[in-house]
């Protein structure tokens, strides 16, 4: 039977015949646990199966990424009662100076092309990036998992999304993802696997594509793919992973659920306005709306190109008077390449707050909140009501959330 | 054997509109402010506390309740205490038309009775489905009746691996079966 490429990587970790809509029970290769859920997880096992041996412990961790260093007794003591369980069972425990799991698991090659990752963390689809299996999930769904290495999972429909021409500056793969999830919605895709196909996806570098398969999870997706890649992002990924890369491709006559033609070609900045990530627009729509803070960061946009293209826009200029902007890198090692190369002096010097890495901007606890009123344009994937504070939040790309800081506006980068 | 029925008041969660609210988000089932908590009964206080509206719905909610929302509800985050919240309420299952995909598993795994009705939106605007009204479902075959309009209704019925995780009383009991055979 050919196969769509989600339909071979459960194969491969099951003795059932795969078929779509058939629940099928799967290996995992990796079961991590973040510190929001991951307490529930540890009192979920303890509670079931006392002091018993976890499924393997090398393949079981905890990446602490949510309120990192704690800020409240409640946060330090739950990190604290992971840690010391962690301790008890082998567990390898990425703390919390290391940054968002997801992509830790990413650069430790721990999530490779081909397997099976889940933790409580529902962006845990950007492995997709990488042509792995990634799924986020409840605490009593991880906590089986820690204990059998097992899951059950229904085997989803693909949906195939072609996508005419290219985009080219200040257009960025924030806006190309975006744009798609504006088509998209949260219907067409929901409860689906997509695989993106394109001379515009092909052609994108690790971060862009993490950036397109965070957000499956706003169109309501499993988990996105992008078969098609180039030589300069298969060596990108074995630097950063010391192992040849060779993801799955799909079967020629594999079946889809549905194609899906997007045509994005001579594509604006776009900018989803409050409150739901798929109320998007093009940049011009919004001109003009005044802003008080931004955030640069998060799973989505938190690598070192983000933050490139963000100090490029940047590059001799000052973010507006009374106008603040928060950065927030993924992980410790996408710090230190700024650090290196001198991109967060220049973010510095043009007025930013340099945070450590996490997930700070999408939960409470880490790099501040919006208050009543208070206008945010952020890199992150979700701008519901309440979710980062009382403020309103729009979601862009980090060109155009620079440019709109230094303008004090929401702005294109090439009208600055 | 678990009995497959579940009866209960209804709660509609409608806007200011009088329409029925889709996408509900995590964060606004059970704020990131609160994930901190690990103790069921006190997830129950702050369920639907950031879903304008209803943020008093922890006062209103009665044992045994049923919730029906609009489609994709609980979109967004992994967080098993936006069903917790619901179970430390005693709430006795949600209906909507479509769910998170993280979210259906969550109440399924829970041995929490989560059920598709894939026409609610037309049973919401012909008015045979409103706040108030006192329903039966029976959760193995889909049938619905609304017992205080009598008006029968149907839902898509728990799939198998559903029906022996709630049969079972959650995921944990449903593995130490699977391994005594």
């Amino acid at each position: 039977m050919a196969k769509t490429i989600i339909e071979k990587i459960i194969q491969n970790h099951t003795k059932d015949e795969v078929s779509q809509g058939k629940i099928v029970w799967m290996d995992l290769d990796v079961m991590s646990a973040r510190d929001f859920g991951g307490p529930n997880v540890v009192k979920n096992l303890e509670k079931e199966y006392g002091d018993a041996p976890l499924a393997d412990s090398k393949k079981t961790f905890f990446t602490f990424d949510l309120c990192v260093p704690p800020c409240s007794m409640k946060y330090a003591d739950n990190q604290q009662f992971c840690r010391e369980y962690a301790r008890k069972h082998g567990i390898k425990v990425f703390d919390i100076d290391r940054g968002i799991g997801s992509h830790v698991l990413i650069e430790e090659g721990l999530a490779l092309a081909k397997k099976t990752v889940v933790g409580t963390d529902s962006h845990m689809n950007i492995l997709g990036a990488v042509g792995c299996f990634g799924q986020g999930m409840g605490d009593v769904d991880i906590a089986f998992a820690f204990k059998t290495g097992k899951t059950w999972f229904e085997v989803p429909e693909t949906i195939k999304v072609l996508l005419k021409g290219n985009f080219t500056w200040p257009t960025s793969p924030k806006d190309l993802t975006l744009y798609i999830l504006k088509k998209m919605g949260t219907r067409k895709a929901a409860l689906k696997a997509i695989e993106f196909y394109g001379e515009s996806v092909s052609s994108l570098s690790l971060s862009g594509r993490i950036t397109l398969c965070s957000m499956v999870t706003e169109m309501a997706g499993i988990i996105g793919f992008i078969p098609e890649y180039g030589d300069s992002l298969s060596s990108e990924v074995e630097e950063l992973i010391k192992e040849s890369y060779s993801p799955y491709l799909a079967d020629k006559d594999a079946v889809y659920r549905e194609v899906v033609e997007i045509d994005v070609g001579s594509l604006p900045p776009q900018v989803a306005a409050p409150f739901k990530p798929t109320n998007v627009y093009d940049v011009s729509r919004l001109r003009g709306v005044k802003i008080d803070t931004g955030f640069i960061g998060c799973c989505t946009n938190g690598r070192k190109e983000d933050f490139k293209a963000a100090a490029c826009v940047l590059e001799g200029k000052k973010i507006k008077d009374g106008i603040t902007l928060k950065i927030v890198p993924a992980t410790r090692k996408v710090y230190a390449e700024l650090l290196e190369e001198g991109i967060l002096e220049t973010l510095f010097k043009g007025g930013a707050i340099i945070s450590n890495p996490g997930c700070g901007g999408c939960a409470e606890g880490h790099i501040g909140l919006t208050g009543t009123g208070e206008v945010q344009i952020s890199t992150g994937n979700r701008n519901f009501a309440g979710k980062q504070g009382k403020g309103k939040t729009y979601i862009a790309s980090p060109e155009v959330v620079i440019a709109s800081c230094i303008s004090g506006e929401i702005t294109n980068p090439e009208d600055l | 054997m678990k009995k497959p029925i579940q009866s209960g008041k209804v709660w509609v969660l409608l806007n200011k509109g009088g329409r029925l609210i889709e996408d509900i988000d995590t964060d606004q089932i059970y704020h990131n402010a609160f994930l901190h908590i690990t103790d069921l009964s006190q997830m129950g206080q702050y369920t639907l506390g950031n879903l304008e509206g209803w943020r008093d719905f922890s006062k209103k909610a009665r044992s045994g309740d049923i919730l029906v929302a609009g489609r994709n509800f609980g979109a967004g985050s992994s967080r098993q205490q936006a069903v917790d919240c619901f179970l430390s309420l005693q709430v006795g299952m949600i209906i909507a038309p479509s769910f998170g995909a993280i979210y259906f598993r969550n109440a399924v795994n829970s041995g929490f009775p989560i059920l598709k009705c894939p026409d609610l939106k037309e049973l919401i605007t012909e008015e045979k489905l409103e706040t108030g009204d006192e329903i039966r479902v029976n959760l193995y075959s889909g049938k619905g009746f609304n017992i205080s309009k009598s008006i029968s209704f149907s839902l898509e019925p728990m799939s198998k691996v559903q029906k022996e995780i709630f049969n079972a009383g959650g995921l944990f009991n449903y593995g130490k079966m699977l391994d005594r055979g």
